[in-house]
């Protein structure tokens, strides 16, 4: 029999939850013979009586079954009393006992039968004593929550009824929020792992903090690069990284960077946003300015045709897809394309199968359809985007080139841009990357587009102008072509051309809904651009209930991306300096990256601002405002390179914040074998991860051919603490900043990463405090002084917010817009995008909590804050038509106002509120930024105010999307000799090989996916009980007919193998999958869940041992969707298919 | 931070003022399932309920199996994606389809057999007309167990006590919608005053058939199929657009005391048969 002592927290009929000493929960049943009664039990509750329960651990369940109760103290009489003497049991048995009062009469309806119990009833949140307003630490979503609170200690999270986004509603791993602060798995103290060592011990905090922070230090001193040996000023470290921060707060990720990048000169940070949306930044970016989703989720429910594709969004998002079931109760469309039939497609009109891999002939396909029907907007086309614009005469497209575009360099596996640019001018991208990998003279020719405005033929007669080139360019994506690529029905196809057709025009609008599933390939920018230009065509982006709406997987995914851990931006979307661009000097830097006309001719002041909060009074006019102290990247720094770094001993310290790349990341054992040559790791989490203890139960420990003695990585395991037991904000994937309240205490010596990194930024700067060396700058200059809030020492999370917001320098007022910030050094903004969020020093607008009401315009303008300028829908602009109408009354949203001189709606305006429809620039004066956009430049961050259906500049694999097969295919591309994109980054290795196009060793199509009821990588839903229990072992899923094949049945293992590695697991045979007939031939798909490993209470083998590094050419994400396997019955190891599953392990039995 | 609960919150939630003395259900309307399992977490959470059988059932996406003294929501998972023919479903009727999802929980009969059948007074009807185990009183007896047709009230051999939903009994006292009609992110279980519940799902069958989901009935609405064998209407009734069996319901459920009469005279009439008899032999004799 065990024992356990602490505080009883929840009383729910005889069920109790005991926090003990350290911090830890534990749910009990009582048993029957129990000496306490519920009753009492609450009283011991109220009483914060610490009391001691024997009980034992019933098999098959997770809670402890109490046999008995001690109190710690003696009674004062005013508490719990064990159960009451046998008199009062008697007459309580007399009161309660309904038998008597029936026998006279009482109807079996009325309170007769009433027991105590039942009279003294309520719901424990009518006892919290604090209720704080939080944003669910799951997806990205962004569902408010009340979390409430007794005595200090969180009873109970729900649901904020509130919230224009869930309106109190939760999905599984939301509704499992207080179960996730209160796993029984959860870490309380520091875990330390010496060299060499097969077990954890238990640390102190300080201990840990101080050995770190020496560690950071030897490492960065030993690795410190100030020169390149051409000489030009680097400033950086590729000896330690850091991965994680899209679970982290706004202001953590914002520290996160400025210590590691701006202080200590480390260029490899990066964090889930790589491998999650990366891609959805170039493609949404570059053809319509700005690298998010369009509109907000609610604003979903307006639509009138849905497709969601590349996502399944009701398992994976399903509170954003609350609003597509409404948009459905209104009479829209609902489309879901997919490789499986899911919980999506069960609520769907119209479901389309395709086989994975092949979005772009798809959607091309749908390109197709509507230029040769001539079922286009082109009121809205013709004057929004760049249909009409005249490319390079050189211009030669895939369809003429067998698949690749003009430009190619064979040798150099690269494109030149010049012959894709405007004829006669070059068009600055409105990427980050401005001017990558271009012609020399791309700057100046870059200037002419202050000299007119660019070529464009209205009457669509010029054969290089963009219609015709992508008329050309998809001629070959009929609906035939489109079955035998995609392996999905013509007429199921072309029933949703013309249902997105039909829904799109003056009075309708469609949204496109996609997720990792239109990310995670070689070609993941490029598919997601193809919905782009079918956007532009439709006329549906910028008005309500059309766009794109990228749903995103983390809590603060994009937030990770805006404030970025990632190795090439700088907050908010300015490019880190790179040592083989002209970004030598800040005059260089900001000559290549101004664009002459847009939005993005502000790019000083924001540059500026940013080195003011940065290294405040030392970043100074004369010294370029400590540029050179800013690291430069040298080349890929992004997780899949970091992977290879690590394996090579390139990296030789590494954090881990919130991110477990062993089950995340790509080719899981080649990412072992990397953390095994490390010096040192500092995990930080809530349990312990994948990652953490890949040196005692990792798959190559297991396997034997790794052991703990031979590894001689230093492992830091660290306690972390989520959303209700700190502050900070969130932003959502519409792009709404949401601030969390703190309300309870993490267990133990658990800490916030703001604390984390703001404490050892001390420790380093106390360590470097007497250093002279030139490279210790950056880090003794890094403003660093935030007040603190509690008696742990935990940072101010509004100070830092304020600081990311902006503020004069002279006298420290905060500034309400980023149209105030400039580049004279007197105004300071770590993040100029989030500018307006802190506009005065009392008003936190990501705090604001006022949803507008059943009449109101339903955009919630003061709910939250939504960058940029609390736009809610992007490019609203183009919610009017070319003389600022309303295109309609149902689709009215801004217009202008003739009168007044200025625009007016419902939304915040993503234009200048004074610049008429009819403005036409004055060329003679060569206008420059916004002077140079017209009034119907509805995407300003574009260089010519027109959203790019064909692409310019910025994108390193074409134009125009053009389908290429996975880099691993089971066929041959049936549109062009160019099998798959030829910019695709591939980094093949004998420990990272990739399969030939239709090798028979592996015949199947392998796709990966997780589940509703699992997060990610399973961490934070594997570690808890209630939603470990609804998924709680791996599974393949495999269709009947490749079942019968390998004579598979249901609930058997299988093994699934690749060149990387196998694993074992168990099949789900299901007809939600099926074949596809593909170039003659019957092929099938092989579906994986990817969120599985061997911590917690659900388990099962890791599928990212089978898939390979490679990646997308503009942001280097993987391609998990797409790959190929084998499969057979059967086991690993020769071990037979009755062997038991293996039982998760628990910590506390492995702590030395 | 809010000074405490919001008060009466399901008025914002339900769109219900939650008042002693008036009838309360659930509607659950299986064409908006998403089969998230939201119900079953939000239930286990507000209600402290274990985790348990942590094993892979095989059954599509179900690893809950059935309802039991820890489980009192259960998602149940139906495929019937390729039914139709190899191809499978392409073009589908309006809401669910092919998929077929749906949350299944105890009734809160308007004549509940459980209730007839405790010797204790532990089940008893709330001031909401709702049927709720008393763990104060419940000794355990367990005939509450075989009495209910659907096969929800279940005695936990942990602690010796029959359990299943209270109908969040304790929350509908403060004012608050039940955790897993709350929860639901598609508003497939609709929490509410039965008498709304009832004209707010007729209006949704009509909808449906007129939107060709000619399949769609109410299951446990007066008079129809489920609120048989004299239990009266089911205070969670459910939209359905397959046959009950296929959700493991059944379609003619009855209460047991109706059997109890004709039972207890049958065994009367072999009483008297065999005393007859035994008296005929010993006459015999």
């Amino acid at each position: 029999m065990a024992r356990q002592s602490g505080r009883i927290i929840i009383v729910q009929e005889g069920r109790f939850l005991l926090e003990d000493d350290a911090g830890s929960h534990r749910l009990f049943l009582t048993s029957h013979s129990l000496n306490f009664n519920p009753e009492d039990l609450r009283a011991l509750a109220r009483g914060q009586q610490r009391i001691t329960v024997q009980y034992s651990e019933p098999e098959d369940l997770v809670a402890g079954l109490a046999e008995s109760i001690e109190l710690a103290q003696p009674s004062n009489g005013n508490s719990a009393n064990p159960r009451h003497g046998l008199g009062a049991t008697l007459r309580g048995f007399l009161r309660d006992w309904s038998l008597p009062r029936q026998a006279v009469g009482q109807s079996d309806r009325s309170d007769a039968a009433k027991s105590t119990e039942s009279h003294q009833l309520k719901a424990r949140l009518a006892e919290a004593d604090q209720v704080g307003t939080s944003i669910c630490a799951y997806c990205a979503v962004g569902c408010a929550q009340l979390v409430y609170a007794r005595n200090g200690k969180v009873i109970h999270v729900e649901g904020d009824p509130r919230s224009p986004i869930n309106q109190g509603t939760l999905c599984p791993k939301g509704a499992a929020t207080f179960d996730l602060l209160n796993s029984p798995l959860r870490l309380n103290s520091v875990l330390y792992r010496a060299p060499g060592s097969d077990h954890w011990e238990r640390k102190p905090l300080d201990w840990a903090m101080d050995r770190i922070a020496r560690l950071v230090k030897r490492t960065r001193d030993e690795t410190f690069v100030q020169k390149l040996p051409n000489g030009s000023a680097v400033n950086h470290t590729l000896g330690i990284g850091s991965l994680g921060g899209a679970t982290l707060d706004n202001e953590e990720n914002y520290l996160i960077k400025k210590l590691f990048g701006g202080g200590l000169g480390m260029v490899a940070i990066e964090n889930q946003a790589r491998v999650c949306h990366s891609a959805s930044v170039p493609s949404l970016g570059a053809t319509y300015g700005r690298g998010a989703a369009t509109l907000a989720q609610w604003d979903l429910a307006n639509s009138d045709c849905v497709v969601v594709m590349g996502s399944n969004m009701a398992e994976n998002h399903p509170i954003a897809f609350r609003f597509v079931v409404k948009a459905k109760q209104r009479g829209a469309t609902v489309i879901h394309v997919d490789p499986r039939f899911t919980r999506t497609s069960a609520l769907a009109d119209i479901y389309a199968p395709i086989r994975t891999g092949t979005d772009i002939a798809f959607l091309g396909g749908i390109i197709h359809y509507l230029l040769e029907n001539d079922l286009w907007f082109k009121d809205y086309a013709l004057n929004f985007t760049n249909i009409s614009t005249i490319i390079d005469h050189r211009f030669k497209d895939a369809d003429q080139l067998d698949g690749l575009f003009s430009g190619w360099n064979e040798e150099k596996h690269a494109y030149q841009y010049d012959s894709w640019q405007y004829e006669g001018e070059a068009v600055p991208s409105s990427l980050a990357e401005h001017s990558v990998n271009t012609a020399e003279s791309f700057s100046e020719k870059t200037k002419r587009m202050e000299k007119g405005p660019p070529p464009r033929d209205p009457t669509l007669q010029h054969p290089n102008c963009v219609y015709h080139i992508m008329r050309r360019h998809y001629a070959r994506y009929t609906p035939e072509m489109v079955e035998r690529v995609t392996g999905c029905p013509k007429e199921i196809f072309v029933k949703i051309a013309e249902a997105l057709a039909r829904n799109s025009g003056r009075d309708r609008t469609g949204a496109f809904c996609y997720a990792v599933a239109w990310t995670h390939h070689t070609t993941g920018v490029q598919i997601i651009r193809t919905a782009g230009i079918i956007q532009g065509l439709l006329g549906n982006t910028g008005r309500p209930g059309g766009g794109i709406l990228a749903l995103r997987g983390h809590c603060s995914i994009q937030g990770s991306t805006d404030v970025p851990t990632l190795y090439n931006m700088l907050p908010t979307y300015l490019p880190q300096p790179q040592a083989y661009k002209s970004h030598e000097a800040f005059a260089d830097y900001l000559k290549a990256e101004t664009t002459p006309t847009g939005w993005w001719h502000n790019f000083p002041k924001y540059a500026v601002s940013l080195l003011k909060a940065w290294y405040g009074e030392h970043a100074t006019r004369a010294n370029d405002w400590g540029y050179e102290w800013v690291p430069k990247i040298v080349g890929d720094h992004s997780q899949l390179p970091m992977t290879l770094a690590m394996r090579d001993g390139v990296l030789r310290g590494m954090f881990f914040l919130g991110q477990n790349p062993v089950i995340g990341g790509s080719n899981s054992r080649l990412i072992e074998r990397g953390l095994a040559k490390l010096e040192w790791m500092v995990v930080r989490d809530i349990t312990e991860t994948e990652t953490a203890g890949f040196w005692r139960s990792g798959q190559l420990v297991r396997k034997g051919e790794l052991k703990p003695e031979d590894i001689r990585t230093e492992v830091f395991l660290m306690p972390g603490s989520l959303a209700g037991e700190k502050g900070g904000t969130f932003t959502n994937t519409h792009r709404l900043i949401q601030w969390h309240d703190k309300v309870g205490e993490a267990p133990g010596d658990s800490r916030s990463e703001l604390w984390f990194i703001y404490h050892l930024g001390r420790r380093l700067r106390t360590l470097y405090a007497d250093s002279t060396d030139a490279k210790d700058l950056p880090l003794q200059n890094l403003t660093w002084d935030y007040p603190l809030s509690d008696e742990k020492g935990e940072p101010d999370a509004e100070a830092v917010l304020k600081e990311m917001n902006g503020y004069t320098v002279a006298d420290r007022k905060q500034i309400a817009s980023f149209q105030k910030l400039k580049d004279d050094g007197s105004t300071a903004s770590g993040a100029w995008l989030y500018c307006g969020i802190f506009p005065d020093d009392s008003t936190n607008k990501a705090r604001s909590r006022k949803p507008d009401g059943p009449d109101g315009p339903g955009t919630h303008l003061e709910w939250a804050f939504a960058w940029p300028a609390n736009r809610r829908n992007m490019y609203n602009r183009a919610s009017a038509d070319q003389e600022g109408r309303p295109w309609s009354e149902r689709k009215k949203l801004m217009w202008w106002d003739e009168a007044r001189g200025q625009w007016d709606g419902y939304d915040s305006l993503d234009f200048e509120p004074n610049k008429a429809p009819d403005y036409e620039p004055d060329w003679s004066q060569e206008p420059q930024g916004m002077d140079a956009l017209d009034g119907k430049s509805a995407f300003i961050m574009i260089a010519d105010g027109r959203a790019s259906l064909f692409v310019p500049s910025g994108l390193k694999d074409g134009p125009l999307p053009t389908h290429y097969e996975p880099v691993e295919s089971p066929v041959r591309n049936q549109l062009y000799g160019q099998q798959d994109n030829p910019v695709a980054k591939k980094w093949e290795a004998a420990d990272n090989r990739y399969h030939a196009v239709g090798d028979p060793k592996f015949p199947y199509a392998l796709t990966t996916y997780r589940l509703t009821e699992h997060h990610s990588g399973g961490t934070p839903t594997r570690s808890v009980p209630v939603t470990a229990e609804l998924q709680p072992e791996g599974f393949a899923e495999i269709p009947p007919e490749l079942a019968r094949e390998l004579a598979i049945e249901n609930l058997d293992w299988v093994v699934i193998s690749t060149a990387r590695g196998e694993i074992e697991t168990r099949a789900l045979v299901t007809e939600r999958l099926r074949p596809f007939m593909i170039a003659g031939r019957k092929l099938y798909q092989v579906g994986m869940l990817w969120h599985y490993g061997w911590s917690g209470y659900a388990t099962g083998d890791i599928a990212n041992a089978l898939t390979a590094v490679v990646g997308e050419p503009n942001t280097s994400i993987h391609e998990n969707k797409s790959l190929t396997c084998n499969l057979r019955k059967g086991r690993l190891d020769g071990r037979p298919q009755t062997a038991p599953v293996e039982h998760a392990h628990r910590l506390d039995v492995v702590i030395g | 931070m809010l000074p405490g609960m919001i008060p009466n919150e399901a008025e914002l939630t339900a769109g219900v003022k939650i008042e002693a003395g008036r009838q309360y259900g659930f509607f659950t309307d299986t064409t908006l399932c998403i089969g998230c399992k939201a119900c079953e977490v939000a239930c286990k959470e507000w209600n402290s309920l274990p985790a348990d059988h942590l094993t892979l059932t095989g059954m599509s996406y179900d690893n809950t199996g059935a309802l039991s003294s820890n489980t009192w929501r259960h998602v149940a998972f139906i495929e019937k994606v390729r039914s139709d023919g190899a191809d499978g479903a392409m073009v589908l009727p309006p809401f669910q389809s092919h998929w077929k999802m749906m949350s299944d929980v105890c009734k809160h009969c308007d004549n509940a057999p459980c209730q007839e059948a405790c010797p204790t007074g532990a089940l008893f009807r709330t001031e909401f007309d709702t049927v709720v185990v008393q763990q104060d009183i419940c000794n355990g007896c367990g005939y509450c167990v075989p009495a209910c047709p659907f096969g929800v009230i279940d005695l936990n051999e942990l602690d010796g006590k029959a359990h299943k939903c209270t109908l969040c009994y304790d929350r509908l006292k403060s004012g608050l919608e039940p955790a897993c009609a709350k929860s639901c992110p598609t508003d497939s279980i609709q929490f509410g005053e039965l008498s709304d519940l009832h004209r707010r799902a007729r209006a949704r069958v009509q909808s449906l058939h007129e939107q060709g989901a000619g399949d769609a009935y109410l299951y446990g609405a007066p008079g129809g199929p489920g609120a048989t064998g004299n239990l009266g209407h089911l205070h969670a009734f459910f939209l359905l657009t397959e046959q009950p069996e296929v959700y493991n319901l059944p379609s003619a459920p009855s209460r047991g005391a109706d059997r109890v009469l004709p039972s207890l005279l049958a065994g009367l009439a072999t009483a008297v048969l065999l005393t007859g008899a035994a008296f005929g032999f010993l006459l015999a004799v």
